[in-house]
């Protein structure tokens, strides 16, 4: 069992707040992804969880045990780096049976451990080599078989997939979802990158000034965004945001539209759609087109509605040029609100 | 324009870069004749007979005439500042990587109060003269009783040499990325035990190459020696004191006896020395 419980994490360095007041709870053997823009703090509540930073206040729980004053080595931990961070000094296989031999695990073990973790990885014929002699792509490997050779209760990776090619992450990480699924470790994982967050999470927290904006699984975190942030920060294209005026209780005029929304006080709210979620109609937002993008499944048609930037996501087969007037209607039920006061879902 | 001086001719790219390579060549052979010369007449006259140093014609060749330096080599004295020298060397060696390593560590990893004025105070030690700082030494010494002793003669080579062991272990250890530490302390090691299993081998190189260089430094070293030491001198200082005194050909072989091992041992860690400057060729 290793639960992780953060209460009240903060960090400061020097005047900067990096992080503010964190709680969050990641069930054993759940794979967990920090999510967030770079200098969110989103790196230094991994180092915090890891033993590398301490936290200015709160705790950090481990399996039941509280493990913030604790060494790295006494957390029941294992770590990627983003830079792998392999000993250059040591053959892969010493790299590997480092942290095994540091248990004092008999050579038979070892042996057994790095021969199994290396076939997984599939970096059984570069035992001998040493990381001067890899590739990127295969330093990432060992680095991960040494993290998994360790059979920790908790297995922390920092953006492990940003320094290899476009192609080799693609591949990296289904393999590091497949093997992870049949680790018993509890991940974090943290990255800039909303599609390998989307696709590796069993639940993202996104981030943003230190602070956790949204908690939730993939689908939700796209589809109900609980801030205007993680719309904007997620998905690609972004949401789209359209100042709505207050008609009436629960009426609300965007751009030209009446709309049903929610019955909230304020005079104005935000009121969002993702591309994909229009379709060409009557009685829509009344769109000028001006840069299309055909994506082969989609084309990507930027337009301005009320003056303001707005894409949509449309069927390949429609014709569109730029100059065209569409007009879009948004699918009632994927429409959201958000207060622009709190920047928060209504 | 018509304002301009009509003999002023443009002149091709070429012609400039080929008077910027002579202008290189020059001062580059310059450079080597002033290192190169002396030593090589040091190495001739040390070579040659007795009689060749010191009458003319010179021949400007070795005669592999070894007499001299039989002669140096029996002389009373010198195989016992040989082993003082040594032993100062080696001490300063020791002490200097000693207190330098944890130095140049803490510079490298740890942010301080006060760091970039440390860096400052370690190379300022070198800008106190020797001569001024010898006599309240001497005194000192005698005081706590080190004095013509080889360990208070390394605590000041030790100073001399301290710099040096400092800025060279500060960029090797600033050129081991702080995760390899960071990824050792998550597998299992405390502090001490990352620094021994991950830093050491990666450093020692550069590490022997700075131990060499306080070797050097401490084995050139004559003023604080001949000032500190009477009976336990060590070779430059023997040599300072005797020599002046001895025979033309006798002062070519010590001359030589003092620059071979400081030759070879430079040589042997310059790429380490370049590193420190700046000019890194790793």
């Amino acid at each position: 069992m290793a639960e992780i419980i953060i209460k009240q994490v903060a960090k400061s360095f020097g005047t900067f707040q990096a992080l503010h007041s964190i709680d969050m709870t990641i069930r054993d053997r759940e794979f967990m992804v920090l999510l967030g823009a770079s200098g969110c703090g989103k790196t230094t509540l991994l180092r915090i969880i890891a033993g590398l930073e301490t936290p200015s206040q709160g705790e950090v729980w481990i399996g039941g045990r509280r493990v913030d004053h604790l060494p790295p080595r006494e957390r029941g931990i294992a770590m990627v780096f983003q830079n792998y961070a392999v000993f250059p000094h040591l053959t892969v296989f010493e790299n590997i049976a480092f942290g095994l031999r540091m248990k004092k695990l008999p050579q038979q073990e070892i042996d057994k451990r790095v021969n199994r973790t290396a076939e997984l990885m599939h970096i059984e014929q570069l035992l001998k080599r040493y990381s001067g002699q890899l590739s990127g792509g295969q330093r990432q490997r060992v680095a991960v078989a040494r993290a998994l050779a360790m059979e920790p209760d908790v297995i922390l990776m920092d953006e492990p997939l940003s320094n290899l090619d476009a192609l080799l992450r693609l591949e990296m990480r289904a393999e590091l979802k497949g093997v992870l699924a049949e680790s018993k470790s509890t991940a974090i994982y943290v990255t800039h990158d909303q599609v390998e967050a989307m696709s590796l999470a069993d639940r993202i927290s996104v981030m943003n000034g230190g602070k956790i904006v949204q908690n939730a699984s993939p689908v939700e975190i796209y589809r109900d965004p609980a801030a205007r942030f993680v719309g904007s920060f997620i998905g690609n294209p972004p949401m789209n945001f359209i100042k709505a005026n207050r008609q009436d209780i629960g009426r609300w005029r965007v751009a030209g539209l009446d709309l049903y929304g929610p019955s909230h006080g304020a005079s104005s709210l935000e009121f969002a759609i993702r591309p994909e979620d229009l379709t060409i109609g009557e009685g829509g937002f009344i769109a000028t087109a001006r840069v299309v993008e055909p994506l082969g499944a989609h084309t990507l048609v930027t337009c301005e509605v009320d003056g303001k930037p707005f894409r949509a996501v449309l069927d390949s087969d429609l014709k569109v040029a730029p100059g065209d007037v569409l007009t879009l209607i948004p699918k009632p039920d994927r429409i959201r609100w958000f207060d622009p006061e709190t920047l928060l879902a209504v | 324009m018509s304002t301009l001086a009509p003999t002023d001719e443009p002149r091709a790219v070429g012609d400039t870069r080929r008077a910027g390579r002579w202008v290189f060549i020059t001062a580059t052979v310059m450079l080597m004749a002033w290192v190169l010369v002396p030593i090589y007449l040091l190495f001739v006259n040390t070579l040659s007979s007795p009689s060749e140093v010191s009458g003319f014609p010179k021949t400007g060749l070795p005669s592999f005439d070894f007499a001299s330096v039989e002669f140096f080599l029996s002389f009373s004295g010198v195989a016992r500042a040989l082993w003082n020298s040594v032993v100062v060397a080696v001490l300063t060696m020791v002490l200097s990587i000693g207190i330098g390593a944890p130095a140049g560590y803490a510079l490298s990893r740890f942010d301080f109060p006060g760091k970039e004025v440390f860096r400052m105070v370690v190379v300022m030690t070198r800008a106190f003269p020797l001569p001024l700082l010898a006599l309240p030494l001497a005194v000192m010494f005698i005081r706590v009783g080190l004095d013509d002793t080889a360990l208070g003669l390394a605590f000041v080579h030790t100073v001399l040499a301290l710099p040096f062991a400092v800025l060279i272990t500060f960029s090797l250890f600033s050129g081991i990325p702080i995760e390899l530490e960071e990824a050792a302390w998550t597998l299992g090691c405390n502090r001490l035990q990352a620094f021994i299993k991950v830093v050491m081998p990666l450093i020692l190189p550069g590490l022997v190459a700075s131990a060499v260089f306080a070797f050097t430094i401490s084995w050139n070293e004559v003023f604080a020696a001949a000032v500190l030491t009477i009976e336990n001198r060590t070779l430059t200082a023997f040599l300072v004191q005797s020599l002046n005194v001895s025979p033309l050909h006798l002062k070519f072989a010590g001359g030589t006896a003092l620059v071979v091992p400081a030759l070879i041992f430079i040589f042997a860690v310059r790429k380490y020395l370049f590193a420190m400057w700046g000019i890194a060729n790793r």
